[in-house]
C-alpha cells in the first residue's frame, strides 16, 4: 500500500452508527472537541425516519479554510454499524483510514487494501470495565472518541473540559466519562503510531465565530422579532424551530416580577389549524409565526391565499426536506420554492426569503416579521435540513438595539378619532400598502369585515368585476413595492470578465463559494449572484443579461428557483442551465465543479464546419 | 350583489342602554339570506343580547367560517370587527386572535357543514383548549349556499329535500363539545328567541368555552315534511329544560316569576346564572348526568334545549399557556426583545 492520506486541518471523518445507541452525544463531542481547537468543522447527521435501529451517520469536516460544505468522500471512517459496514467502507478515499471495533476477527474480504485499517477491541474493552449493558453501550461511543483523540491528536484537555460541561450539575456521570476516554486514548497511544497521517493542529482560524443550528437561531431570530404567537405541527425538520422557540421564551419572554409568559405557543391539531391561529393572532396584532416542511405548506394552501387576499401578516419557516411521506423528508432539498410562491387558489404570489445560514435565519426571521406586517402578506423563510438541523460555524449573531419593530401602516386610536380617512384597502401613499386597525381601536371607527376577494376599498362587500379587478392591480403594485424592502441580492464578480454567471440560494452557499475556488483554478471564470429573496430584485435580471449563460444551482429535480426567474423576469430559458442535485444529500462542490467544468468546455468546442449561409 | 347599509334613522324613543347605545347600534347591514330564515333570527338575538348586557360593539369580534351562517356577521354589530375566514377552519383564526388579545370578546359564528363536516376537527380542539369564546352553530342539517346538500348533523333517515334519504349517522355537536371539555354548552331553536337571549347573554359572559348549538330550519332547502331540522319538526320535538335569566354583575333582577325550581349559579365575575328548571331530571352541572339525559331524551326523539352542561369552575387557553394579562399585541420592543447585551452571552455560550 503506498498512498497514505497526509493532511492537516482538512479532512474528513464520517461516522456509521445505529439510531438510538447514543451515539450522537459522542459524535458531537467529538466535532465540538476540534472547534474549541480554533479550527472550524461542519458536522451533518445524516438520520433514518427512526427512533431506533436503524443506521445513521454523522460526518464532520475538519477545514482550517472555512469550508462548510458537504465535501463528498470519507477520509476516516469510524465504523460501527456492521449493516451498513460494505458501503461504509466502499466510501473512504484510497489512502485514506478505517477505524472499526475488531472485537470479533472479520474475514480479509471485508477489507480494502487501499485504506489503512485501524482496530481497536472497543467492545472487550469496555466489557471488561463495565458491567451494565446500557454503560457498556454509551461508554462505547466515549471509548471511540478517545481513540480518535489519540489518532488525530486532538488536545484531550478540550474534550475534557466539554464533558465536564456537559455533565454540569449531574457531577456522578463525570468521572465515568473522562475514564471511558482515557481508556480509549491510551490503547491508541499504546498501539498505534500517533498521530496517523491526519491530524488536528490548534488554530485561529475559528476567530469570534459561534456554532448552532439553522432552526435555533431562527427561533432567536423570533424571539428578537417580536413575535408573541407561535402555533406549529410536529413535522420533521422543523419541529426543533418550535421548540427551541419555547426554550427561548422561557429564558427571555417571561415576566420577572409575575412570572407570567410574554408568548403564546399553542401545538395546533394539524398544519391547517397552526396557519389559521398564525392568521387570527396577526390579524388582531400579535407577531405571529409557524413553523413547517413541504407536507405543512401543501395544508396550509388555502388559508395561504386567504392571507393574502385579506393581506394579514404571516410569517411561515419551511425547514424543507425531500417529498412527501417518510424516509426521503429526513433528507434535505430546497424543493418547496414553487409550491410557497404560487401557494393557494385564484391568483396569488408570495414574499420568499432565502437565509444561507444560521446566521441569516436569526437575521431573516427578525425581518421577515417586520415585512410581514409592513407588507401586511404572508412571507416564507425558506431554508431546508441542511442549514436547519445542522449545527453550522457562522459569524456572531448580531443585534442593533435602537432597531423597533416595524408594525407598518396601522391607524390607532389617536388617527381615527382625528378623522383620517380609513379605507381597509385603500392606496394612500401609491405604494399599493393599505392602512389597517386592529379590533377594538375605536368606538365608532376603523371596524371593518375582513373577507377574501369581494369587497371594495372600503371593505365593503361588493362582486363587481371592476372593483375585483382594482384590487388585484393594487395588490400586484405591493408586490413591486416588496422587491425594494427584501434582503438585496449578494453579487461576487471574478477577477476577469466572466461570460458565464452562476445564481444559487440557500444551504447551496459554502458548496458554491468552495466551487468557485476550484472552477478558478480550472481557468473558468465564473460570477456569482446570491438570491436572498423573491420578488426577485432588479439586479437579478440584470445578472442575467450581462451573461451568455447563467447556471442555476439548485436542491431540487425541477430547478424551481430558474422557473421563477423565467415565469417573473421573462428570461429565456435556454440562458439559464440547470445544475440540479436531489438525491437528498447535501449538495457538494465537488458536484457544482464536475457539473460546470462539463458544460463550460461542452461550450468552449469550437464546431468543425461553420455553418454556410 | 353589493353591500346595502340599513338606514341610520331611528325612533327617537328607542331604548338606550346603560352606554347610551340603542339596539339598532348593535345592528349590520341588510341581510341577503332568504326571507325567513332561522339565521336572522339567530342574527337578532346576538343583537338584542349585546344591547343588554351594554357591551361596547367594538370590544366585539365577529368570526365566522363559509356557508349562509357565516354569512351572517355581516348583518349585526356593524361597528365590530369581523372576520369571514375559511370554510371550517373559524376555530383556529378565533383562537389565534384570542391569544393575541385577550380583553375583547369573541364570538364565533359557523354552521353545521361548516362546523360538524369540513370543519369537525377545528370545532373539537377549540372546545378542548378551553378557547374563552362563545361558539354558535346555526344548525339546519343542509347545505344552504351549495342547495341542498345533507351535512352531518341530518339525522339518519331524514329527508332531503328531493326525496333522497339520508343513511349517515347524525354528529350531535353539544354531546361532542361537553365530551371534549367546553365549559358552557346549550341549545337554542331559532323560533325560541326568550330561550335564545338570555343562552346567548350567559354564554357571552362565561369565561371559557361556550357553545351553542342552535337548530335554525332552512326555509328553503329543509323545512319539508320527512325533515327533522324543519319548523314544525322542531317545534313539535323540542323539550326545553330549563329557562335561563342571566344576572351580569352588578345588574338588576329583572326575572319574571318563575315556575318550577330555581337554582343559581354564580360565576367568577359575581354575576349569576339563574336556571329554571322545567325537568328536575336534569342537573346542567354534572357531566356525566348532562350526557345521559341527553341521549335518554333522544331515544324518546325529543330535542333536548335550554343549558345542557355548565363547569361551574370555568378556566381558559390563557390560564393553561399562564401568559400576561396585559394583551399580547400590545407588548413593545422593551418587553419583547432581550437586546444585544443578551445576544452577546447566548453569542459566548455558542462557542
Amino acid at each position: 500500500m503506498s498512498l497514505k492520506l497526509e493532511r492537516v486541518n482538512d479532512f474528513v471523518v464520517k461516522f456509521a452508527n445505529v439510531n438510538g445507541s447514543g451515539s450522537a452525544s459522542a459524535n458531537e463531542l467529538f466535532a465540538r472537541s476540534i472547534l474549541r481547537m480554533g479550527v472550524p468543522v461542519s458536522p451533518r447527521n445524516i438520520f433514518p425516519s427512526n427512533i431506533q435501529g436503524l443506521p445513521t451517520w454523522y460526518e464532520v469536516r475538519i477545514s482550517e479554510a472555512g469550508r462548510l460544505g458537504c465535501r463528498g468522500g470519507v477520509d476516516l471512517m469510524v465504523a460501527m454499524n456492521p449493516q451498513t459496514w460494505t458501503e461504509d467502507v466502499a466510501g473512504i478515499e484510497p489512502g485514506g483510514y478505517l477505524l472499526y471495533d475488531s472485537t470479533k476477527p472479520l474475514p480479509p474480504s471485508q477489507f480494502r487494501e487501499d485504506v489503512h485499517v485501524i482496530g481497536v477491541p472497543l467492545t472487550e474493552l469496555c466489557n471488561s470495565v463495565y458491567t451494565d449493558p446500557r454503560q457498556r453501550q454509551l461508554f462505547k461511543n466515549i471509548l471511540y472518541v478517545g481513540v480518535l483523540s489519540a489518532l488525530l491528536d486532538i488536545d484531550v484537555k478540550e474534550i475534557e473540559r466539554l464533558v465536564g460541561e456537559q455533565y454540569r450539575g449531574k457531577d456522578a456521570l463525570i468521572g465515568p466519562n473522562l475514564e471511558a476516554l482515557k481508556l480509549g486514548r491510551d490503547y491508541a497511544l499504546s498501539h498505534f503510531d500517533c498521530p496517523i497521517g491526519l491530524k488536528v493542529r490548534r488554530s485561529k482560524a475559528l476567530g469570534d465565530r459561534i456554532f448552532i443550528d439553522g432552526n435555533s437561531a431562527a427561533a432567536l431570530g423570533c424571539v428578537y422579532g417580536g413575535a408573541t404567537v407561535a402555533a406549529w405541527y410536529p413535522i420533521t425538520p422543523s419541529s426543533s424551530l418550535a421548540e427551541a422557540f419555547g426554550r427561548y421564551c422561557g429564558q427571555y419572554r417571561v415576566d420577572p416580577e409575575t412570572g407570567k409568559n410574554r408568548y403564546a405557543i399553542v401545538q395546533a391539531e394539524d398544519e391547517l389549524a397552526s396557519i389559521g391561529m398564525v392568521i387570527g393572532a396577526a390579524w388582531n396584532g400579535a407577531r405571529a409565526f409557524t413553523a413547517t416542511s413541504g407536507p405543512g405548506i401543501s395544508l396550509m394552501t388555502e388559508f395561504l391565499g386567504l392571507a393574502y387576499f385579506a393581506e394579514i401578516p404571516a410569517v411561515i419557516f419551511d425547514v424543507q426536506r425531500g417529498g412527501p411521506s417518510t424516509g426521503m423528508p429526513t433528507r434535505t432539498q430546497q424543493a418547496d420554492v414553487l409550491a410557497c410562491a404560487y401557494a393557494s387558489h385564484g391568483d396569488t404570489k408570495h414574499v420568499l426569503l432565502f437565509p444561507e445560514d444560521p446566521r441569516e435565519c436569526f437575521e431573516f426571521a427578525a425581518r421577515a416579521l417586520d415585512l410581514a406586517d409592513r407588507l401586511q402578506t404572508p412571507v416564507f423563510v425558506l431554508s431546508d435540513l441542511d442549514i436547519g438541523m445542522n449545527e453550522r460555524v457562522c459569524e456572531p449573531l448580531g443585534w442593533d438595539d435602537s432597531h423597533r419593530m416595524d408594525r407598518g401602516k396601522v391607524l390607532g386610536f389617536e388617527e381615527l378619532e382625528s378623522g383620517k380617512e380609513f379605507g381597509r384597502y385603500l392606496d394612500v401613499d401609491g405604494d399599493g400598502i393599505p392602512y389597517r386597525t386592529y379590533p377594538g381601536s375605536h368606538p365608532a371607527r376603523g371596524a371593518f369585515f375582513t373577507r377574501g376577494t369581494t369587497k371594495d376599498r372600503y371593505a365593503r362587500y361588493s362582486e363587481e368585476g371592476p372593483v375585483y379587478v382594482d384590487n388585484m392591480e393594487r395588490l400586484i403594485k405591493k408586490f413591486e413595492t416588496a422587491k425594494s424592502l427584501l434582503p438585496q441580492p449578494e453579487e461576487r464578480r471574478a477577477e476577469r470578465p466572466a461570460r458565464l454567471g452562476a445564481i444559487y440560494y440557500g444551504s447551496t452557499s459554502p458548496a458554491m463559494l468552495e466551487a468557485l475556488g476550484a472552477l478558478q483554478s480550472q481557468g473558468i471564470a465564473l460570477d456569482l449572484l446570491r438570491v436572498r429573496g423573491f420578488p426577485f430584485h432588479e439586479r437579478v435580471a440584470k445578472f442575467v443579461a450581462e451573461h451568455d449563460e447563467v447556471f442555476v444551482v439548485e436542491q431540487n429535480r425541477d430547478g424551481q428557483l430558474r422557473v421563477l426567474l423565467m415565469n417573473e423576469c421573462g428570461i429565456d430559458p435556454a440562458k439559464l442551465v440547470p445544475v440540479l442535485h436531489y438525491d437528498g444529500a447535501p449538495i457538494t462542490a465537488r458536484f457544482i465543479v464536475r457539473e460546470i467544468a462539463e458544460r463550460a468546455s461542452l461550450a468552449r468546442v469550437t464546431p468543425l464546419r461553420k455553418s454556410t449561409p | 350583489m353589493t353591500y346595502l347599509a340599513k338606514p341610520k334613522l331611528h325612533h327617537p324613543k328607542l331604548p338606550v342602554n346603560r352606554l347610551g347605545y340603542t339596539r339598532r347600534d348593535y345592528e349590520g347591514a341588510v341581510s341577503t339570506l332568504c326571507a325567513g330564515c332561522g339565521h336572522d333570527s339567530i342574527s337578532a338575538a346576538i343583537v338584542q343580547a349585546c344591547f343588554e348586557l351594554d357591551l361596547p360593539p367594538h370590544r366585539i369580534a365577529k368570526l365566522s367560517g363559509i356557508g349562509c351562517s357565516s354569512k351572517t356577521p355581516t348583518y349585526f354589530l356593524g361597528n365590530s370587527h369581523g372576520f369571514n375566514s375559511v370554510h371550517g377552519r373559524m376555530p383556529s383564526v378565533l383562537t389565534g386572535a384570542n391569544l393575541a388579545n385577550r380583553e375583547l370578546i369573541y364570538l364565533g359564528v359557523s354552521g353545521d357543514g361548516d362546523s360538524a363536516s369540513i370543519g369537525l376537527g377545528q370545532f373539537a380542539h377549540s372546545m378542548r383548549r378551553g378557547v374563552n369564546m362563545t361558539y354558535i352553530v346555526e344548525n339546519n342539517g343542509v347545505y344552504g349556499l351549495t342547495k341542498g346538500q345533507f351535512s352531518a348533523t341530518a339525522d339518519k333517515g331524514s329527508k332531503s329535500k328531493r326525496g333522497a334519504v339520508n343513511n349517515d349517522s347524525a354528529i350531535d355537536l353539544v354531546t361532542l363539545a361537553i365530551q371534549l371539555g367546553a365549559g358552557f354548552v346549550g341549545r337554542g331553536f331559532s323560533g325560541d328567541k326568550a330561550q335564545l337571549v338570555p343562552l346567548i347573554k350567559a354564554a357571552i359572559e362565561y369565561p371559557g368555552a361556550a357553545f351553542i348549538d342552535c337548530i335554525s330550519p332552512c326555509i328553503a332547502f329543509n323545512n319539508h315534511a320527512g325533515s327533522t331540522k324543519s319548523f314544525d319538526y322542531v317545534r313539535a320535538h323540542n323539550e326545553a329544560v330549563n329557562r335561563l335569566d342571566f344576572i351580569p354583575a352588578g345588574g338588576e333582577i329583572t326575572m319574571q316569576a318563575a315556575p318550577g325550581s330555581l337554582s343559581e349559579v354564580p360565576m367568577p365575575d359575581g354575576s349569576v346564572l339563574r336556571l329554571r328548571r322545567l325537568s328536575e331530571d336534569h342537573d346542567p352541572t354534572d357531566r356525566t348526568a348532562a350526557l345521559n339525559y341527553l341521549r335518554q331524551r333522544e331515544a324518546q326523539g325529543e330535542i333536548v334545549t335550554g343549558l345542557l352542561y355548565l363547569d361551574p369552575e370555568p378556566d381558559d387557553l390563557h390560564a393553561h399557556l399562564h401568559t400576561v394579562p396585559a394583551p399580547l399585541n400590545r407588548l413593545g420592543d422593551a418587553e419583547l426583545c432581550p437586546g444585544s447585551a443578551a445576544l452577546e452571552r447566548i453569542n459566548a455560550a455558542l462557542r
